[in-house]
């Protein structure tokens, strides 16, 4: 009996690690080869650790790699993209809490009507947002520009975070809204100091669940960025796939895996905010 | 529900609107819309607004390249369900089983969801390249005729995309998989104890068969990937080698900014959509129906 179940346990071990092995090996292998020189790479194994470590590609990778003829590295297109993550993640997260707490302790049913219609627009492939989006862009003068990004991205960042605060916000008993409004604090007055401070988890949800879709974004990226202040993964997937002189995996590998660290140390200390947006946005949504 | 309002309240609660009425009124169905329109015009390389019936339908319809993404959507789209799903409940159960170190296989799981589409296509570019990855790997340890080029084989590319999505996807399923069956009522599994029914028996016929909602977002989520699948398709093999991994998020990607057939491009977006509302609609109405009964 019990030969039988530490067998078990061990199979089931053993698969587990198998499994580890196929969602690290990517991670390992970009790892090892970001600290390797090009000729360690070109003799060594794809596994091997480096014979020499050096953080040569890491430094050429942020400040020195090739996008076109451009060769500043990624570092002006990492802070691009910063500055134009926080006031789009700002603004989406206010409006959308602001949006949830109307719609949920103010309901009306032009209220639902207007939730309904963000929800179903935010399930329509992108693609289809494309052309009208750049020609109302050139119209307000902000194409490939880095204020047009900011407003893309809080427009088509504003249905998810209703959605997220609306459902949390549901919960929330009418009756403090109902006390508040007895003691004659206003509408903003019981959102900012009564409805938002009960909400922190779902803020830092939005926060960061917003963030990294801005971060990862690849489609607007491409489309209205900046060609030579492109947001990161369009300027990491341009930087790999340059074709200018020598390739130098090693950099173009570090340049991937330092574009990829943001949002693996935010999933890596927010993990469980991260699972419970995604997730609530799947039941819900 | 709702609260007596005063009528100061109310214009404060329209002016917190207005934005959202803005953005899905102009912003999404109004784009959504004019899109459609574009798609019965003669517009190339900038939006016209002469009409030209069906004209863009029939190009897209007699041109291969259509039809090579057209049916690589489904190709993807199948797969990369079916393979999402039937990974995430094995490694929910899994989960379930492990009496320790939960959290740390949990986490390993899941981290490639934080990364991006661009990222995961990349690191698997690197992983499936027949000079730097895999094939190097087995032939540098002495297998010199083993070959592995399905990153570069037009038959074969898509299911490198395949295979690189449900590396990406497969950690969210699995949670919510594991949640459901963490929700599950501990007094089925004394019952099947006393039973002597299997374990895998109790998973297979009494757990699964009740996460039927479970089963419903983990279609809705991945469906929803399925038609953004653009990502991964760029950074994972530019919809070749020539378009034989291309999809209808990057066809229309292409006719748009690329080739300046804008009218072409609308129009394989119009059959995206109606693909995709021919598909979730029945799948839709059966799960409130049966929830109803």
């Amino acid at each position: 009996m019990t030969r039988r179940h530490t067998f078990r346990g061990a199979v089931l071990y053993a698969v587990a690690l198998f499994f580890a092995l196929y969602f690290l090996a990517p991670l390992y292998v970009m790892l090892v080869t970001s600290f390797k020189t090009l000729e360690d790479l070109r003799v060594s194994s794809i596994v091997s650790l480096p014979k020499v470590w050096t953080l040569e590609p890491w430094i050429k990778a942020w400040s020195g790699a090739c996008s076109g003829l451009d060769c500043n590295g990624i570092e002006p297109y990492f802070i691009v993209t910063i500055e134009i993550a926080v006031p789009a993640v700002l603004l989406a997260v206010l409006f959308g809490a602001l949006n949830g707490y109307v719609m949920t302790k103010w309901r009306s049913r032009s209220a639902d009507l207007l939730f309904t219609a963000l929800l179903i627009g935010s399930f329509v492939p992108l693609q289809l947002y494309l052309i009208p989006l750049a020609v109302t862009l050139r119209e307000l003068g902000i194409f490939g520009t880095y204020p047009g990004l900011v407003l893309i991205h809080t427009i088509y960042g504003i249905p998810l975070t209703t959605m997220l605060f609306r459902n949390y916000y549901t919960t929330l008993p009418d009756e403090l809204v109902r006390a508040a409004v007895m003691d004659g604090a206003g509408f903003f007055k019981i959102f900012f100091s009564v409805i938002l401070p009960l909400s922190p988890a779902i803020t830092i949800v939005a926060l960061i669940l917003v963030f990294s879709g801005v971060y990862n974004d690849f489609l607007f990226a491409l489309t209205f960025g900046d060609p030579a202040k492109r947001p990161i993964m369009a300027a990491v997937q341009n930087i790999v796939s340059s074709v200018y002189g020598v390739r130098e995996h090693n950099v173009n590998v570090a340049a991937v895996v330092i574009s990829a660290l943001p949002t693996l140390f935010l999933f890596l200390v927010a993990g469980r905010f991260f699972v419970r947006g995604l997730t609530q946005g799947a039941v819900k949504g | 529900m709702g609260m007596r309002t005063t009528s100061s309240n109310r214009v404060k609660r329209v002016f917190v609107l207005v934005p959202s009425i803005v953005i899905a009124l102009y912003f999404i169905w109004g784009f959504a819309l004019y899109t459609g329109y574009l798609s019965f015009t003669e517009s190339r390389f900038l939006p016209k607004h002469s009409w030209n019936g069906l004209d863009n339908y029939r190009a897209l319809f007699e041109d291969d390249r259509w039809w090579v993404a057209y049916s690589n959507l489904f190709v993807f789209g199948g797969l990369y369900l079916a393979g999402c799903i039937v990974l995430g409940i094995v490694l929910a159960i899994l989960l379930d089983r492990l009496t320790k170190g939960e959290s740390l296989f949990r986490t390993v799981y899941l981290y490639p969801m934080s990364l991006s589409l661009v990222v995961t296509g990349l690191a698997w570019q690197w992983m499936l390249n027949p000079t730097s990855g895999l094939q190097r790997l087995v032939r540098d340890a002495g297998y010199e005729n083993f070959s592995f080029n399905w990153l570069v084989s037009p038959d074969h590319a898509i299911y490198t995309v395949v295979f690189a999505a449900i590396w990406n996807g497969t950690g969210l399923i699995m949670i919510l998989f594991l949640s459901g069956i963490k929700s599950i009522d501990a007094e089925i599994w004394k019952a099947a104890r006393i039973d002597r029914i299997p374990t895998w028996r109790v998973y297979v016929s009494i757990i699964l068969p009740s996460l039927r909602l479970t089963f419903l977002s983990a279609v809705m989520l991945l469906g929803f990937q399925v038609v953004r699948s653009f990502d991964v398709v760029v950074a994972l093999t530019n919809a070749g080698p020539g378009y034989a991994s291309d999809v209808p998020a990057h066809y229309v990607f292409e006719y748009f900014f690329q080739r300046g057939r804008i009218g072409q491009g609308a129009a394989g977006a119009v059959i995206m959509v109606v693909t995709m509302i021919l598909i979730v609609t029945p799948y839709l109405l059966y799960e409130v129906r049966r929830k109803q009964l």
